[in-house]
């Protein structure tokens, strides 16, 4: 889904230091409507750094992040850029382990509530309605995912397989306009993986989500993506399709050494 | 009663006369939430595919592939197509090309039904091959939606199109129904067959009505029953019993929401009628024994005090006689302690009745749910037969027994022990193979190839396939079934297969239950890689040597068996899989197959210097690639009593 034009997400030379560690250094990337994108690179290149810059956890030193076109103020909260429309998993479960997957799911339809707490309380009228309309749009991604026999099960007993899925359909409910996937395949088994990047790409193609994820997995990346972005020690070194990715010696460098190295 | 409707389509007619708007026909868990269809629904939906393969240019006689999970959007399809005066040809859902290419060249369909996008595509690969198929429907849109061709249909889309050719030709419909008569084919229905390629059954629709109706009848089955249509829908029960009964009867089909879910599913529902093959009651008893073996101690004890009891109990009912006033108190309190939660865990506690057939059943598995107050009952039947020739009476139950014919049948044993039988349910002949026709009926005597013989209260006993009984070399009857049903009462084995004709002694493969055992090593803290690994640990012979002489002691009580008691066994390296044709579809062990693939094992088996034994093996994934391993099995020994 080669769809050019405006990207959806543009980052700008984007820098960021930890203490003396500078994690990212002058990286730029677009995401672009409709497309799945890849951002991979060796251990410590910066990965989920610029996952969390993308989704306003951190706050970069410098660059700039523009999002549907609007630039992203430097006082924004995570919450109101997901607001905005972002969503995202966690590379460690981030799932709230006592709740039921169909509660995990309609946490993440939160975003979209409108009745406050006091009218869902008491569970009447519009609250009423509303909570049965999320159910509903909850239902559809429960089916999508194919996870409706663990519908009422608690996250803490599922196998972890499941309970990433239960984590993307978590951000599925949210309807995000760019959805940010943190190794939504991190040990898994070939099952699994399989599993996961059919329903990734399903989210793509017949949902029409834009995705930007990481990944260590190189042929599931190979796979499924559209383009990807490598990094390596904080610097962007290649970008493109995986075929030209694959053919740039930076790339080959990165990932076996040089030779004698 | 030969004014009640004879034909399926006329029988659906009727009851959208017969039955309010409010009463459900068929159920189907979608979303999450139960939706309803009421008999009026389910006409208007057969009307509306059914005209919309007739603008598709189906015929009189046309046959329709149809392939899935129960669906409700397939029963209507199957229905539609006999509307036309067509057949449905059901296929089984995990069958792999091959056979699929076979089934479907051999019955020479048109048109195919199938359930989702997986199914879709094996379809497609069969069409590039067999011309003759012209266009597959599928139900469920999901990954089918961006493929544009002309001979790929939603359900929905040729729905629409019956619309509007019904606005054209408002008569069409009626007229191609009043059309299909009693004695027309309704379905063609291949059975997986032990040897060879499968066999297309020919049945009509007076068949399955007039077995349909003496099921209901037996029972005293009325429209209020709820099932759970979750066979697979090429089986004659499934036909039987969520389409031919449900017509006949006016009852609620419902169907799961997905096949993981139907344990549940079940106990929302709390259906009042099983109808089910043995393994599934296997796979259940396997379940609960894996629960109790992970709950506490006091559990444990508790549970297998109060079956003990149950056991007891149900001995006394089954004979008929009086139950000691002390265990009857301790029966009611087991009920309140752990039966009735059982039983309602399993979704159960509804339950009129519930039938067990297609294969014969342990007795051990079978009184396990009497005692716990299921009315469990036995049947027999084939494909052949619409699986209506006989079935146990309540009040006359006999673990062992399949009760007396059912009424209209007449069964008669030859000479060389073979049942043979009349039913109203014996099938027109083979598709396009007479020869096997005339092998199985003779004078309108179905040939059962089942050996048994009828007992002094008039049941049949079904002992064996007639070419599976044989003799050891000292003239021992040998049942291999019989003994191999009596293993499978362990929850920790999954298969067996018996060996003896024309040995000293009885050898038995043993396939362990993955789950089980994986979870009986966990709690042990055994190490273990993979299924081959686990099955060859000393302490998983051990394990399943204590289930074999629990097996030996019972065959030790019978004065005819007491010689085929089991001297050496060893463990399968692998599952038998029906991808491998080592058992049907139908879970049925092909016994011919393995003798031939596995001879080494054989030999091993009857080998006593031997205690050990290599194997090479190939096997099929689903997506049909293959690999080879190589494994070394242990072949160990067994006490006798």
């Amino acid at each position: 889904m080669n769809e050019k034009g405006e990207p959806i997400l543009l980052a700008e030379n984007i820098s960021i230091t930890f203490g003396g560690l500078k994690a990212l250094d002058n990286v730029s990337l677009k995401i672009y409507p409709g497309e799945i994108l890849a951002i991979i690179g060796p251990n410590g290149a910066g990965k989920t750094t610029m996952l969390n810059i993308l989704n306003g956890f951190y706050k970069p030193d410098e660059g700039r992040i523009t999002f549907e076109g609007k630039k992203r103020s430097r006082h924004m909260k995570p919450n109101h850029i997901a607001a905005q429309g972002i969503a995202r998993t966690f590379q460690n479960l981030a799932l709230f382990t006592g709740m039921s997957a169909l509660g995990n799911i309609m946490v993440g339809r939160t975003m979209k509530m409108h009745s406050n707490i006091f009218s869902q309380g008491i569970y009447w009228g519009f609250s009423r309605k509303e909570e049965i309309e999320h159910r509903k749009a909850v239902e559809r991604i429960i089916d999508f995912l194919q996870i409706e026999n663990i519908r009422r099960t608690p996250a803490s007993m599922l196998p972890y397989g499941l309970r990433k899925r239960v984590e993307l359909a978590r951000a599925l409910a949210a309807e995000p306009k760019l959805l940010l996937l943190d190794e939504p395949m991190a040990g898994m088994n070939l099952e699994e993986k399989e599993d996961i990047a059919r329903f990734i790409l399903d989210a793509n193609e017949e949902l029409g989500y834009t995705i930007a994820l990481i990944e260590h997995d190189m042929g599931v990346v190979m796979d499924i993506c559209d383009r990807i972005v490598v990094l390596d020690f904080g610097k962007k070194i290649a970008e493109g399709t995986p075929d030209e990715v694959k053919a740039s010696p930076e790339v080959v460098k990165a990932y076996l050494g040089t030779a004698g190295g | 009663m030969t004014d009640l409707p004879m034909t399926f389509p006329h029988i659906l007619i009727d009851n959208a006369k017969k039955f309010p708007p409010t009463k459900a026909a068929m159920r189907e868990k979608d979303y999450g939430i139960w939706q309803s269809y009421s008999w009026q629904d389910y006409l208007e939906q057969v009307r509306d595919f059914a005209l919309g393969l007739a603008s598709l240019g189906f015929k009189r006689e046309d046959k329709m592939a149809i392939i899935g999970d129960n669906r409700p959007q397939l029963y209507w399809g199957l229905a539609g197509c006999q509307s036309l005066g067509g057949v449905p040809v059901p296929l089984y859902q995990d069958a792999i090309h091959k056979e699929l290419h076979y089934i479907v060249d051999h019955s020479e369909c048109r048109f195919a039904l199938a359930e989702d996008q997986e199914q879709t595509d094996k379809l497609m690969h069969l069409k590039d091959e067999i011309p003759r198929l012209e266009y597959i429907i599928y139900d469920d849109p999901r990954g089918l939606q961006n493929l544009k061709k002309d001979w790929l249909i939603a359900f929905t889309d040729v729905q629409e199109m019956g619309r509007k050719f019904g606005k054209e030709y408002p008569d069409y419909f009626m007229d191609e129904v009043n059309a299909v008569k009693p004695d027309d084919m309704s379905i063609i229905g291949y059975t997986s067959g032990t040897t060879g390629n499968p066999k297309g059954v020919m049945i009509t629709h007076r068949m399955i009505a007039d077995c349909s109706r003496g099921f209901l009848e037996w029972d005293n089955l009325n429209e209020k029953e709820n099932v759970m249509a979750y066979l697979p829908m090429a089986w004659i029960g499934d036909h039987i019993f969520s389409y031919g009964q449900a017509f006949c009867s006016g009852f609620t089909v419902n169907c799961p929401e997905s096949t993981e879910t139907v344990v549940n599913d079940q106990k929302e529902i709390g259906p009042t009628y099983i109808f089910a093959p043995p393994r599934i009651w296997e796979n259940i008893l396997t379940q609960i024994m894996i629960k109790i073996e992970d709950s506490a101690w006091i559990k444990r004890k508790a549970f297998a005090y109060f079956m003990k009891v149950a056991g007891r109990v149900e001995k006394k009912r089954i004979a008929n006689e009086q139950v000691p006033v002390g265990d009857n108190i301790l029966y009611q309190l087991g009920w309140f302690l752990i039966y009735g939660p059982l039983v309602d865990n399993l979704g159960m506690s509804k339950i009129k009745v519930a039938y067990t057939a297609g294969e014969a059943i342990g007795p051990e598995i079978f009184e396990f749910y009497r005692s716990l107050g299921v009315n469990l009952k036995q049947l027999y039947g084939m494909t052949e037969s619409c699986a209506y020739v006989s079935m146990q009476k309540d009040g006359e139950i006999d673990s062992e027994s399949v009760g007396p014919p059912a009424p209209g049948v007449k069964v008669k044993i030859a000479d060389n022990g073979e049942v043979l039988y009349k039913s109203p349910g014996n099938f027109l002949g083979y598709y396009k193979n007479p020869e096997a026709t005339a092998e199985t009926l003779e004078d309108g005597w179905l040939h059962s190839g089942d050996a048994g013989y009828m007992t002094e209260q008039g049941h049949l006993k079904i002992i064996d396939r007639a070419k599976d009984v044989n003799k050891l070399n000292d003239g021992t009857l040998f049942a291999p079934k019989y003994i191999e049903n009596k293993l499978k009462f362990s929850p920790y084995i999954k298969e067996a297969v018996a060996h003896g004709m024309n040995k000293d002694y009885v050898g038995v493969f043993i396939d362990i239950d993955y789950g089980a055992v994986a979870n009986w090593a966990e709690r042990r803290h055994i190490a273990f890689t993979s299924y081959t690994d686990l099955a060859q640990r000393p302490q998983v012979y051990e394990l399943i040597r204590e289930a074999i002489l629990k097996v030996n002691k019972s065959l030790s009580e019978d004065k005819r068996l007491k010689n085929s008691q089991i001297k050496r066994y060893l463990l399968f390296h692998k599952e038998l899989n029906p991808d491998d044709g080592e058992i049907t579809r139908t879970r049925k062990v092909r016994r011919g197959f393995i003798a031939e693939k596995y001879g080494s094992l054989i030999d091993a088996l009857y080998d006593p210097t031997k205690d050990s034994v290599d194997v090479e093996a190939t096997f099929t994934y689903e997506d049909g690639q293959t690999t080879t391993m190589k494994a070394t099995l242990k072949v160990s020994d067994v006490d006798t009593f």
